[in-house]
């Protein structure tokens, strides 16, 4: 046993925390430690910024440009940036399609898609969720129909987060409805601009426009943008998935929000003392931060496994389950600890053109709260991963 | 013992909750959230029609009811409906700080109250006061005849809408000192008196109100001079039961919606209301919600006690409700999934509604050392 990171790791640390120092621009990181929205030219520059270095695509091989950090050294990356207040890498086309194409894409498709990936050209976006089909995705009804050398692709995606901004989409699509649902998907790229295609937003409960609904109305799609072969893309999703694993445990958010809480609570005012100093919220912030103690040592077993080359099975739906519990908390407790200010719904104060209502920290909190009620929702929710821990553990 | 509502009360709780659900639809409800007063005055002159606000007054002050099983079955119709219009601010918290304190034509304010043509703010509130009732920094000096306010408070709701805000500020004593605080009626555009409004994240308005030497004559003040805080903490009592009742009422939709949706969405071939973990964690919302029910009753019961028992039974009910409320807003969201996170579906607004609640006169927190104290004494 020992806790500590190598000389090599902390060297590397040392080289994240001078990159984000020196290259990171006031103007995003300061966007994101207030909760203000990022346009998708902010979320573009700052992945400029990472390719420039050739940090952007984390956990790609070197082959493809990409800078093939292992485990740990991913793991000091994203710890480094929550606390930097970066914004967040967009995962959809960098750590969730790219690895799909580079195991079971042809080699036309790496060619063309890897390098606009790194490079911007292409924003993309996923097509999994439907209306009908969301912790039960195997039952997904999306249609596509070979005729020629194109698929006519007929039904609906829902809950794509940022398919404004997208110009691609990765869509699993019913190719043959009658046999067993899990061996009758196909994995499909699309083109955003084809005819027939309609984006319509759904705006939150926060009042934020994140997430959209996709409508394919016979949508010709050519049958190159195949990903491998036709009716296994079930594979492929579920291979996406495990690789869509790192950082599940969300350990920098959480560090940075505890952060930011004890900074709320020395500031914050109660009984005329200082919040922090109120027991029963000083015992609240103590269990959250007794828990993420031990979940980041689990996240680091779990990690340094991963580095040593096995692969993460049911550990990280354990890591999904309590992450979400933990950032969740934080945020409840950092909603709590604004008390009355807590209450504006600052959209003016939120779009960065204002002046704040209370106290500057003040006016993401509630919006925050709501939003990440969707952590332990999306990408499998809690009860789905309970699910698989006990029919992993319980042989079910 | 008779848990029954009284003939009258279960009339107004048919009659309101018939009109709120034929009237108070949730798109009706997201066009006035959007709205720029954030309220309809359509629904407040019919609440007005309906008796409602009559209500939460005594037959002396004007109305046919006033205790807190008036308030009670009031607020948790609004709760249930998830209605956004200030009853809160102008007939429980302005209504009784007028009705305890005023003289003959300060209180003759209640009858336009009652009758739906006047909105009141109480401005208590400040930036740094958090929850506490006590702590007012707000001076009001003698000026000649007159009284001069300078001082800010925060997070005033329904304060664009009101005729008159009822500000307190200190004549005396120490900034928590609860002897020194006097309450003074405010017409609207009194010169001085600055609003800066904004939308609330659960619906209504509120603004942070700078008062600059804001000159008022004496005959402005409402009751004696520093001796105002006996009636705020009433008014205040009144309010916490009348947060509970409508939290309750919120938690009663956040579960009906939950249940039905738990017994008609279909994943992996069936509704997944037949799966037992969701079952289970259903049942413990009942068991909540019960819980919860009978908190606001004891709250109710025992608003005219008192003083020092009616705060224990309240601060009680205020801390429960919290950890319930939390625990249903969010087990609903999660058991619905997506659906429940996008704006346009009436339980977001339900759960915005429970949650925030906690942000008003003090926190499930606040509340659980209010009862410690309390219980101590």
């Amino acid at each position: 046993m020992d806790l500590s990171y190598s000389p090599a790791e902390q060297a590397f640390r040392e080289e994240v925390r001078a990159f984000l120092r020196d290259e990171l621009p006031a103007a995003l990181s300061d966007k994101v430690r207030s909760g203000a929205e990022l346009g998708k030219a902010d979320i573009e520059q700052w992945h400029a910024i990472l390719n420039g270095r050739g940090w952007l695509a984390a956990n790609w091989p070197k082959e493809y440009g990409g800078a093939e950090w292992n485990a740990v050294q991913r793991h000091i990356f994203e710890e480094e940036a929550a606390q930097a207040n970066a914004p967040r890498i967009v995962p959809f086309g960098l750590s969730m399609l790219a690895p799909v194409l580079m195991k079971f894409g042809n080699q036309a498709q790496k060619d063309y898609y890897l390098p606009r990936i790194l490079n911007g050209d292409d924003w993309w976006c996923q097509g999994y969720s439907e209306p009908g089909a969301g912790s039960d995705l195997a039952s997904l009804k999306t249609r596509a129909v070979r005729e020629g050398d194109h698929y006519i692709v007929n039904g609906q995606k829902t809950w794509t987060t940022l398919g404004q901004h997208a110009n691609k989409i990765f869509c699993l699509v019913r190719t043959n409805p009658d046999v067993k649902q899990q061996e009758g998907i196909s994995f499909l790229l699309i083109d955003m601009d084809t005819p027939g295609i309609e984006v319509r937003p759904i705006i939150l409960l926060d009042g934020t426009p994140e997430v959209n609904e996709v409508f394919f109305d016979n949508v010709k799609v050519p049958a190159e943008n195949l990903v491998g072969e036709e009716n296994k893309g079930w594979t492929y999703a579920k291979y996406l998935l495990t690789h869509e694993r790192t950082n599940i445990a969300g350990v920098g958010f959480s560090q940075a929000g505890l952060d930011a809480l004890k900074r709320i609570a020395r500031v914050e005012m109660s009984g005329g003392r200082p919040l922090i100093e109120n027991p029963h919220f000083a015992a609240r912030m103590a269990k959250v931060e007794i828990d993420l103690m031990a979940m980041a040592t689990t996240n680091l077993r779990i990690i340094s496994q991963a580095a040593s080359g096995q692969a993460p099975g049911v550990e990280s739906s354990m890591l999904k389950v309590k992450g979400t519990i933990i950032r969740q908390e934080i945020n409840d407790l950092t909603r709590r600890a604004v008390g009355p200010y807590a209450l504006p719904f600052p959209s003016e104060a939120l779009a960065g053109n204002n002046d704040p209502i209370g106290p500057d920290y003040a006016a993401p909190l509630s919006a925050e709260y709501f939003n990440n009620r969707k952590l332990s929702i999306f990408g499998g929710s809690n009860e789905i991963q309970r699910g698989i821990i006990a029919k992993v553990k319980m042989g079910g | 013992m008779d848990f029954n509502l009284t003939e009258e009360r279960q009339m107004l709780q048919d009659t309101l909750r018939r009109y709120l659900s034929d009237k108070y639809t949730t798109a009706t409800r997201n066009t006035i959230l959007e709205s720029e007063t954030g309220m309809s005055a359509d629904i407040w002159a019919g609440l007005a029609e309906l008796g409602v606000i009559g209500a939460l007054f005594t037959e002396e002050e004007g109305g046919f009811g006033g205790a807190g099983f008036d308030i009670t079955t009031v607020f948790e119709e609004l709760g249930r409906a998830g209605v956004v219009e200030p009853m809160l601010e102008t007939a429980v918290l302005g209504g009784r700080l007028l009705a305890a304190l005023g003289n003959d034509s300060q209180t003759a304010l209640i009858e336009e109250v009652i009758g739906g043509g006047l909105h009141l703010a109480f401005a208590h509130g400040e930036p740094t006061s958090r929850y506490d009732l006590n702590r007012v920094a707000t001076e009001a000096k003698v000026s000649g005849g007159d009284i001069v306010l300078n001082g800010r408070k925060a997070v005033v709701a329904n304060a664009e809408a009101a005729g008159y805000l009822i500000v307190s500020a200190r004549e005396g004593g120490a900034v928590d000192d609860e002897a020194g605080i006097s309450l003074f009626l405010v017409p609207a555009g009194t010169s001085g008196v600055t609003l800066r409004g904004y939308p609330l994240f659960a619906g209504g308005r509120a603004a942070e109100v700078t008062l600059d030497e804001v000159r008022l004559p004496a005959s402005a003040r409402l009751g004696a001079a520093g001796a105002a805080y006996g009636a705020i903490a009433g008014a205040v009592a009144a309010a916490n039961v009348a947060l509970a009742a409508e939290a309750l009422g919120a938690m009663v939709t956040a579960t009906e919606l939950t249940r039905g949706y738990l017994m008609t969405r279909q994943q992996f071939g069936r509704p997944i209301g037949s799966f037992q973990a969701l079952q289970h964690r259903f049942s413990d919302l009942l068991i909540e919600l019960e819980q919860a029910r009978s908190a606001v009753i004891n709250a109710a019961g025992h608003l005219s006690d008192p003083v020092a028992e009616r705060d224990r039974q309240i601060a009680a009910a205020r801390n429960l409700i919290g950890r319930a409320g939390r625990l249903v807003a969010e087990e609903a969201i999660q058991m619905h999934g997506g659906i429940a996170m996008t704006q346009e579906y009436e339980l977001a607004h339900i759960a915005k509604r429970i949650v925030m609640t906690d942000h008003r006169f003090g926190d499930t927190d606040y509340h659980l050392e209010r009862f410690i104290a309390l219980s101590a004494a």
